[in-house]
């Protein structure tokens, strides 16, 4: 359960416009209407007992333990379920209910294992609490009737365990299976003194499951609880901090004994995520303390020579040196810096600050360059600022939904909780439209209680040509927005755009043989979305990691702007992040050609600000993006490079290419708390320290700012902040900082829409949602509201044009990739805790029609080719798929899916084509040779690390 | 850098802008991103490549661009 440390409202917070005034306990007390008595009365400090009712659930009103009297009425209502009215007097203590209550304890506890002393929940239970509230003394049945004492333990979840012989069947873990997750794995089975709480008919491994963790949450008792508080006790202190994850950024309580994490809790005042988390952040930290971190600084000359471990100031003298050797020998521009997307704001700022001030250019990107780069470009282009306009609570207000290119259930689990929420509707309410666009049925497009009313499943690569043709209905149907058009938009470019849009060409009858969708389909789905009084569009990597990235956002803006739906509440285009960080470290100034606050380097007073500040001249030319840095390497012209946080080796497209580019360098400095696949290249390891082991900020998907904080000391000694602030150093550039509230600092005296924030003001806020400054001074939860950041809104035309990825007769299967839920991106965290049970290797999803003329069984090694190499993976064969069409994961090295993925890119940003690769899959496969020679590379690797001969990859 | 990856990503840009209905702010969009977001040894290189005459493959308005905007393209030695 939640620490009883922190207070229990019992019932949700209501709004309303009008407030009702009643008496409790012979004092006034103000609330919303609907407020429950339960919760006006702990507004005015009485605790009235309860079991189950708690704040994070809709009143259910079983136990009958928070009965109060009101006068003028009979009997004792439930507080949890009884609602405030004006005039009302209520008294919460009397004899009578004193009675009443104890009678109740009774009851449970007649049927309660008494070994509270032995229990790992003694000191933080609701029942024990209660027994002792309602000062029961005595049980009159005895403890012999008949009981539920011998009941089963299921442990077969490796993260908690259920205990039946616990359970008062409050059915909290249920609701919040339901209302919360929106998973309905449990289910309360039997009647009267018989029922008992199941995950089906199976255990909870084998069930519906997703393991986030909430039953176990709202579990009064120990029958849900973490198997990490059976080990090691119950915490005794807490610290908020923000999961390091996925971009929804889940605020949580780090709860701690001495410097141990023994659970992460989410935390209920975080606003992206309301106490709601998934088995990720919730469960899988237990990598921050495996025994494969690095904890000395290593160097060697070439990358076949063994490891040397040495001090932090021999590794930053020689770093410093092998920089300072090349860029004389080949200039100032052949060495660069690449930020990461899972550190800090305060640390990819130092980052970019370095290369730009310390090695004197632009040669700095990030890992969002492969990820969200178009949408940087594209709502910059289309908006004026490269950001989502929303926050995650809009979405309650949301009449249609549009998901496109994105799978938030697995990838971004607890907002895709919120949005499961959002179209079930309330009792009694409707819920709101879905449009699902995407290649493969994602859960979303059916899930219980949810089931999207179109599902556009469309080629791999057409995603433009969809939204053009949705758009055309919108424009030729009379279905645009003109007057919002009008008044918000650049009406030039909307005219262009529109007689463009129009064309016979764009309708979704011309284009449906390029994007596999029935004209009618997209004719019904425009015009739901177009109707809807709110509609809001949610996208993905399936919408950016494409050749038209850059276009389909833009035409995904376009889409937003014609249908009037930027600049409120309930609508907007929403871009889900896919790592913690990937919207601060763009903001962080990480692009080749951007300062921090995306202000170009060829902008001469921006320049003149960072160079007043900075003490060093910038250069006014964009550097070099990752995949130019690795064709420059392989040329010859870029020798050396700083790569803190990230895994290009693994997670970069043509893994040959990317090798070969990495074998290239003659100084490759890796920062990173694993010897992860691109440090297997490296030069230099500088250990990398866990978002425990520091202070900072992440930015999430929604401009969120939250704090970060260390709550244990760094393993190897220094902060990832501490380690950049000492390098500079060693090459003559100073950045003396004590604390990264001071880069906080310089980060808002330099960029226009962070001048508001502090770490004295996240502090008192929790988060603050950026822009803000003077005119926004607790942030902006919704952007664009009376204008476009760029003054009006501004159409583009988004021809579509198919990849020149073609499948063939030699590859007639496209291949897609994507992500699961219970592994985060290149898998060095998650593979390294208990999630690997859910997804031990990458496979590859083929569809029984293909696999049948294939002669491919479910389970069997197949051979991926495309024409860029060839790796095997096992098959799992699957209806979800479209026929034509396989999807794998990244998330294990040795499964070389990048391997197989091509150089083809994004033609605004070079963005990484990651969901369209023309292969061919065949029966019958052994290990290609690349997955032959990336194990021995591997292993020899392995090998050089210092007294770790016999290392694997087991805890 | 290889020329050839050089000019297919030039090309794609191109390919963008082509469906402006006026050919010179087609052209001049062209011109702008490669000035904005290419490196100056990438711009330095395309360059050279349209006065060696190896323009073969190249989208006519990344030719246009490279010609008719050279002087801003151009990066300094
Ligand atoms: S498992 Fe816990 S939450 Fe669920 S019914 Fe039993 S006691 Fe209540
Ligand atoms: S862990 Fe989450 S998904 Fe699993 S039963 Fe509990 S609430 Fe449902
Ligand atoms: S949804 Fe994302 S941020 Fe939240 S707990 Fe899961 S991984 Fe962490
Ligand atoms: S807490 Fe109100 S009925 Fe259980």
């Amino acid at each position: 359960m939640y620490s009883n440390k922190v207070l229990d409202h019992g019932t949700k917070a209501q709004e309303s416009a009008t407030q009702v005034t009643l008496q409790i306990d012979g004092s006034n007390v103000t609330v919303p209407a609907g407020t429950s008595l339960m919760r006006a009365a702990v507004d005015k400090g009485v605790k009235i007992p309860k079991l189950c009712a708690t704040d994070s659930l809709d009143a259910f009103g079983s136990c009958r333990l928070c009965i109060v009297e009101v006068e003028g009425r009979r009997g004792f209502p439930a507080s949890c379920t009884t609602p405030c009215e004006n005039g009302m007097k209520v008294k919460t203590q009397s004899k009578k209910l004193a009675e009443l209550r104890r009678g109740v304890m009774e009851l449970y506890i007649s049927d309660h294992p008494l070994d509270c002393l032995t229990c790992p929940a003694n000191g933080n239970c609701e029942l024990q609490d209660m027994a002792g509230v309602t000062g029961l003394r005595e049980v009159r049945y005895g403890y012999d009737g008949e009981n539920h004492l011998t009941g089963e333990k299921d442990t077969s979840n490796p993260y908690f365990t259920f205990d039946a012989t616990k359970c008062i069947v409050c059915s909290r873990c249920v609701r919040a299976c339901e209302e919360i997750q929106g998973t309905f794995a449990l289910t309360v089975q039997g009647r009267g003194f018989d029922s008992k709480i199941a995950p089906g008919p199976t255990d909870f491994m084998s069930s519906e499951c997703v393991s986030c963790g909430a039953c176990v949450q709202a579990c009064p008792t120990a029958t849900l609880m973490e198997k990490s508080i059976y080990d090691q006790g119950q915490p005794d202190h807490a610290v908020v901090t923000t999961c390091a994850y996925c971009g929804v950024g889940c605020a949580f309580r780090a709860e701690m004994k001495g410097n141990e994490v023994v659970r992460m809790v989410p935390h209920k005042d975080g606003k992206a995520n309301h106490g709601h988390s998934c088995v990720k952040g919730r469960f899988a930290f237990g990598y921050a303390t495996h025994k494969d971190r690095l904890k000395t600084p290593m160097i060697r000359r070439k990358i076949t020579d063994p490891w040397q471990e040495v001090s932090w100031e021999e590794a930053f003298a020689y770093a410093a040196s092998e920089i300072q050797r090349i860029q004389k020998q080949y200039g100032r521009t052949s060495v660069g810096g690449i930020t990461s997307s899972r550190c800090t704001n305060e640390e990819t700022f130092l980052v970019q600050k370095l290369v730009r001030a310390a090695f004197g250019n632009n040669n700095v990107d990030t890992c969002a360059r492969v990820c969200h780069s178009p949408t940087g470009y594209g709502l910059k282009q289309t908006l004026g600022e490269s950001a989502g306009t929303q926050d995650f609570d809009s979405v309650d207000h949301t009449d249609c939904i549009i998901v496109i290119g994105a799978n938030p259930t697995d990838g971004h689990p607890v907002f895709a909780s919120r949005m499961k929420r959002r179209l079930r509707g309330r009792p009694g309410t409707e819920g709101a439209g879905l449009i699902v666009i995407d290649p493969r049925r994602i859960d979303l497009v059916r899930t219980p209680h949810v089931e999207a009313e179109f599902h556009l499943q469309l080629k791999p690569g057409a995603n433009v040509a969809v939204l053009n043709a949705l758009a055309h209905v919108i424009v030729t149907e009379g279905l645009a927005k003109e007057d919002y058009i009008a008044q918000r938009c650049d009406v030039g470019e909307y005219a262009k755009w529109r007689t463009f849009i129009a064309l016979p060409k764009n309708s979704p009858e011309a284009l449906e043989n390029d994007t596999g969708v029935p004209a009618a389909q997209i004719r019904g789905a425009a015009r739901l979305f177009a109707s809807a009084p709110n509609g809001a569009i949610y996208y993905g990597l399936g919408v950016t990691e494409h050749s038209q990235g850059s276009t389909t956002v833009m035409a995904i803006a376009n889409l937003a702007m014609v249908t009037g739906n930027i600049g409120r509440t309930g609508v907007g285009v929403n871009p889900l992040r896919g790592q913690n960080n990937v919207q601060g470290s763009c903001d962080m100034g990480s692009f080749p050609h951007e300062l921090p606050g995306y202000r170009h380097v060829s902008d001469a007073s921006t320049r003149a600000l960072f160079q007043a500040a900075w003490g060093r001249p910038i250069d006014s030319e964009p550097g070099l993006r990752i995949p130019n840095m690795f064709d420059a390497a392989v040329d010859g012209s870029f020798k050396a490079l700083y790569v803190q946080g990230e895994d290009i080796a693994q997670s970069d497209p043509d893994t040959q290419h990317v090798q070969k580019a990495l074998e290239a360098l003659e100084c490759l400095i890796v920062q990173d708390i694993f010897l992860n696949e691109t440090a297997k290249y490296a030069h230099v390891l500088l250990p990398g320290s866990s978002f425990l082991e520091k202070d900072g900020t992440f930015t999430n998907a929604e401009r969120r700012i939250s704090p970060v904080r260390k709550v244990m000391p760094p393993l190897a000694g220094l902060a990832d902040w501490e380690v950049t602030v000492a390098f500079a150093a060693a090459l003559g550039y100073q950045m003396p900082y004590s604390h990264p509230s001071e880069i906080m600092d310089e980060i808002a005296r330099l960029t226009p829409t962070f001048t508001g924030v502090s770490y004295a003001k996240l502090d008192k806020l929790g988060s603050i949602q950026w822009p803000c400054n003077a005119g926004a001074p607790d942030g902006t939860p919704v952007m664009h509201e009376n204008e476009f950041v760029r003054g009006k809104g501004r159409f583009f035309i988004t021809e579509f044009l198919a990849t020149e990825e073609r499948t063939s007769r030699k590859f007639p299967l496209i291949l897609t990739t994507g992500r699961i839920l219970s592994q985060y991106n290149v898998g060095a965290q998650t593979r390294r805790t208990e999630n690997k049970v859910w997804h031990d290797q990458d496979v590859l999803e083929i569809h029984p029609h293909d696999a049948e003329l294939r002669g491919i069984k479910h389970g069997e090694l197949v051979a991926l080719h495309s024409r860029k190499g060839d790796t095997a993976l096992r098959a799992v064969v699957t209806e979800r798929m479209q026929p034509g069409v396989v999807y794998t994961t990244f998330h294990h090295p040795e499964s070389g899916v990048n391997v197989v993925t091509t150089e083809n890119s994004d033609w605004a940003t070079n963005c990484p084509e990651y969901k369209v690769t023309a292969v061919q899959v065949t029966a019958h496969a052994k290990k290609s040779e690349w997955q032959k020679d990336y194990e021995s590379f591997s292993s020899s690797q392995e090998g050089f690390l210092p007294g770790t001969a016999t290392r694997g990859e087991t805890n | 850098m290889d020329g050839t990856k050089l000019v297919h990503m030039a090309n794609q840009i191109a390919a963008f802008f082509a469906a402006e209905p006026d050919r010179n702010v087609a052209i001049e969009g062209v011109a702008t991103h490669l000035k904005r977001f290419w490196e100056p040894r990438m711009r330095r290189e395309i360059l050279a490549m349209v006065d060696s005459g190896q323009v073969k493959g190249m989208h006519e308005l990344v030719l246009a661009a490279l010609q008719g905007h050279r002087q801003n393209l151009q990066p300094a030695p």
